[in-house]
């Protein structure tokens, strides 16, 4: 379990609750339905909070009953359900007002006449080896029809992850786009002179703490299949590149030259990494391999700085910011051929290049009139487009369906984390009373 | 004052110390000198010195001297307690009232060949903090190329960068940024 909770709820709903206990309450915007979640285990101080604002262009109306349940259980899976659907924005949330098996049909003309266009029912059983039978279905309520269900067996620790797996399920079914509910994102926390590398689910539970030092760490960035982190940490009194594999804690540093080294961003095959390094002056993207050994490949060749390399899904085309036309901007450059172009020109300060997932769209931090917001364009042409309205935005990372950008920002002082959805029109912002939380890195679909 | 002429002092101290009467010494009366290490090597460097202080009768006394490698680096009146370079903003020239800490340092370290310096880079805390970490290096590397250029070895210094990720002072005012605008010369 986790030694730093997190809490989400909305601005309106958090009010007197006591620090303790951890509940998550979710605002259901048009129909004010506020869904509470029981506290899972004993908590700490430190909680972390989310609030949501704003609605998807188009909410889906769908009905998620209480699930069919042998006793009381550890997590309400149809709560948790309900949680990821309404804070993706494009589902409102209608009041079921009864429990739902997965084999009983529903009762399509009071769902109906509540306005609702799908349901969702399902059972949860307790097996003799003390894991649970997870069984749902989705019904569209107009047609009054199956649109399908699955069933598994998942380990009373796994439940919540289960309850994530069958909204991804759901989202996907209904929207045709991956769910992200059940992925994860890795975030630093600085508390003091203390400084922690975490993981969460999206949602903000089972924090886990793979790193914890008296030294910065930054720039963590996911391994394609979930299963590492590299990140740099100054552990040695300077920066220097380290993976980490999650499973096993096993820290290797992978690039450890003479100087500065920074930066790591993966290859879509997992087998190398960009990583900006001093060893030849100031910083130059270079290729090394994510196991560690061999000579680094220099990328670019510049008399400025080169940083912040991404790749693009294709392996073969990377992003990068350098100061070589004079102030920091964004270029592409061709791996292969070594043709580099400028892609960003609305501002004197474009940083911090991310490529969404489809390789379409470019999130990048720019500087307006003094103030550092996310901005984005379409890689292939396209006006850059300004996001967020914060003005301290840092590191952005697109959620692994294309359709969130999470960063860093400043809330009343304090380093938070912000989601903000791909078309602008939803928000998350993710508080922590344990101290400042920040350079956020949303992991890749649970496979 | 080097090691050597401390060691050659030390050792003329001894050895009429060794050679000396047996007279008992009044150590209230003795004389209190050869406290510091500069007066060993000046009376190493005046060739009568040590016998004059065996003479004053206090051949048996042994004051014992530390070397202290530092030495010079902690004395508040060299210029080479001044480690700090200041840079305007967005800036990695070296302003002419840093030029003569960088050459105390360049002098230094071309003396003593063994010693190593990591030049560590800072920067404010705006803006992104990968691009302000390769800007503190850019401030470091300045300070680097200028002890290379004064004679340094590229292997007594290293050039690295915390960027924006160790403060100074940690407010969002110019006083603070201008305090964080800064590398560092760190001794190892």
């Amino acid at each position: 379990m986790n030694a730093e909770p997190l809490d989400y709820n909305s601005p309106m709903l958090r009010s007197d609750r006591p620090a303790s206990a951890l509940s998550v309450l979710i605002q259901a915007w048009l129909l004010a339905v506020v869904l509470a979640l029981p506290a899972l285990a004993p908590r700490a101080a430190a909680q972390m909070r989310i609030e949501v604002s704003g609605v998807g262009a188009t909410q889906y109306p769908i009905a998620v009953a209480g699930f069919v349940t042998s006793g009381r259980l550890p997590v309400d899976v149809a709560d948790v359900i309900r949680a990821d659907l309404t804070r993706s924005g494009a589902f409102r949330l209608i009041d079921p007002l009864a429990t739902l098996g997965d084999s009983g049909a529903p009762n399509f003309i009071d769902l109906r006449a509540k306005g609702a266009d799908a349901v969702v029912g399902g059972s949860i059983a307790r097996l003799a080896d003390g894991r649970y039978d997870v069984r749902f279905r989705l019904s569209d309520v107009v047609r009054q029809s199956s649109l399908g269900g699955e069933s598994f067996v998942a380990a009373e620790g796994d439940l919540r992850f289960a309850a994530h797996r069958i909204a991804d399920w759901i989202y996907e079914k209904l929207t045709g786009q991956p769910g992200i509910f059940s992925t994860r994102i890795a975030f630093v926390s600085k508390n003091g002179p203390r400084y922690r590398l975490n993981i969460a689910d999206w949602d903000g539970e089972n924090i886990q703490t793979p790193l914890a030092s008296p030294e910065p760490i930054i720039s963590p960035s996911w391994s394609p299949d979930g299963s590492r982190l590299a990140y740099v940490s100054f552990e040695s009194k300077k920066p220097v590149v380290y993976v980490h594999t999650l499973a096993t804690g096993q820290r290797q540093a992978v690039a450890n030259f003479k100087g500065s080294n920074s930066a790591p961003a993966w290859s879509p095959d997992g087998r190398s990494l960009a990583v900006a390094l001093t060893r030849d002056g100031l910083s130059q993207i270079y290729l090394i391999s994510a196991s560690g050994g061999g000579q680094p490949r220099r990328l670019t060749q510049s008399s400025g700085i080169d940083t912040e390399p991404a790749f693009a899904p294709d392996g073969k085309t990377m992003y990068f910011t350098s100061d070589r036309g004079g102030s920091p901007q964004i270029y592409r450059l061709n791996i292969d051929s070594g043709d580099v172009a400028r892609v960003t020109f609305g501002s004197t300060y474009n940083v911090s290049p991310r490529v969404s997932p489809d390789g379409r769209q470019l999130a990048f931090i720019s500087r307006r009139d003094g103030r550092f917001v996310v901005a984005m364009k379409e890689i292939n042409g396209g006006a850059e487009q300004v996001m967020s309205d914060g003005g301290r935005e840092e590191s952005p990372s697109f959620a692994p369906n294309g359709r969130w950008i999470m960063y860093a920002t400043q809330v009343g002082g304090r380093d938070s984390l912000m989601a903000i959805s791909t078309d602008g029109r939803v928000k998350q912002r993710l508080t922590s009373s344990s101290g400042d939380i920040r350079e956020p890195t949303w992991g890749p679909l649970a496979k | 004052m080097n090691l050597k002429q401390l060691i050659v002092a030390s050792g003329i101290t001894l050895l009429l110390a060794g050679c000396g009467s047996s007279v008992k010494l009044d150590e209230t009366s003795a004389p209190i000198d050869n406290r510091s290490g500069t007066a060993a090597a000046g009376g190493a460097a005046g060739a009568g010195a040590g016998g004059a202080t065996a003479g004053t009768g206090s051949a048996r006394q042994v004051t014992p001297v530390t070397i202290d490698p530092n030495a010079a680096l902690n004395d508040p009146s060299s210029p080479l307690s001044k480690r700090s370079i200041y840079f305007d903003f967005d800036s990695f020239v070296i302003k002419d009232e840093y030029r003569g800490t960088v050459e105390a340092h360049a002098k230094f370290l071309t003396t003593n060949k063994t010693r190593k310096v990591v030049v560590q880079g800072n920067t404010d805390d705006r803006g992104s903090r990968e691009y302000n970490l390769a800007l503190g290096q850019k401030r470091a590397e300045a300070v680097r190329r200028s002890l290379a250029a004064l004679g340094v070895t590229e292997q007594q210094v290293e050039a690295v960068s915390f960027g924006e990720e160790k403060p100074r002072a940690t407010g969002s005012d110019e006083a603070s940024w201008a305090e964080n605008r800064r590398a560092d010369l760190v001794y190892q």
